[in-house]
């Protein structure tokens, strides 16, 4: 029987591998008993489904800007070439 | 090609320049990565008409910032790596493996507003995690590459990118409860 530690660890490793089914029955069952891994779990993948969204937000934060200085040093650079 | 290189710098530098800050943290080597993302779309010829400009050379700056990270991870040994926040970890489980503090149910967000204020709170914690769990994190779910292609672009282990995985969503799940 896996304990929650095991289980948040293939949990886990779940979203970047295939689980051997060994693997998946092991989890299945304590899922079936814990509902705070099941907690875990549903959590794990719905922070991999909003990081796409935060890609966009994070981008989107028209604060941070090239500097003066590193666009007077790009357009040097690209001067050269063009 | 009818694009002037110019152009691109003034229409999607500051993009550029914040998509590799998100990844990379450190302003200089945003620049620099945005910098020789324009002088590599001048040499390349394989700008394709059908995609715009602004894909095509968030394309070459990823390779840019994968680059730049995989000299980051050089510097330091894997078992260092590793080791970093090895601590951190027993905080979330008790000697017999059970939670140290079990995981609370989440309210999903409902609206537009909700949803802006938790992508602030996740973008608040992804800036605490290290940032190189955030790096591999991000190349995973956000890129998503497949673990063949982190192991092979930053020459790690594919046990050492499980780990990482495994630490980087532990974090950020823990500060999200905590915040959101």
């Amino acid at each position: 029987m896996l304990n929650c530690k095991q289980t948040s660890v293939l949990v886990s490793q779940s979203l970047d591998r295939p689980l051997t089914w060994r693997e998946r029955w092991a989890v299945r069952l304590h899922l079936l008993i814990c509902v705070y891994c099941r907690r875990f779990t549903a959590q794990l993948k719905w922070i991999q489904g909003a990081m796409q969204s935060w890609q966009t937000h994070a981008t989107d934060r028209t604060e941070d800007v090239l500097s003066a200085a590193a666009r007077e040093r790009i357009t040097q650079q690209l001067d050269k070439f063009y | 090609m009818a694009a002037n290189p110019h152009d691109w710098l003034n229409e999607h530098g500051d993009y550029l320049y914040r998509f590799a800050l998100t990844r990379l943290r450190d302003p200089h080597q945003a620049e620099d990565v945005v910098q020789e993302t324009l002088l590599a779309a001048i040499k390349s010829t394989t700008f394709a008409e059908q995609s715009s400009p602004r894909t095509w050379l968030t394309g070459i700056l990823k390779h840019k910032i994968i680059d730049c990270m995989r000299k980051q991870l050089r510097e330091i040994p894997a078992s260092e790596l590793l080791a970093e926040e090895d601590a951190n970890m027993d905080e979330f489980f008790d000697d017999t493996g059970h939670w140290a503090e079990k995981p609370q149910a989440w309210d999903i967000p409902h609206d537009a507003l909700q949803q802006k204020q938790f992508l602030q709170i996740l973008q608040q914690c992804m800036a605490r995690l290290p940032q190189k769990l955030a790096a591999i994190f991000t190349m995973r779910d956000v890129d998503e590459l497949d673990n063949e292609e982190i192991c092979k672009a930053l020459n790690i282990t594919a046990t050492n990118a499980w780990v990482m995985l495994y630490r980087a969503r532990m974090g950020l799940r823990k500060c999200l409860e905590m915040h959101w």
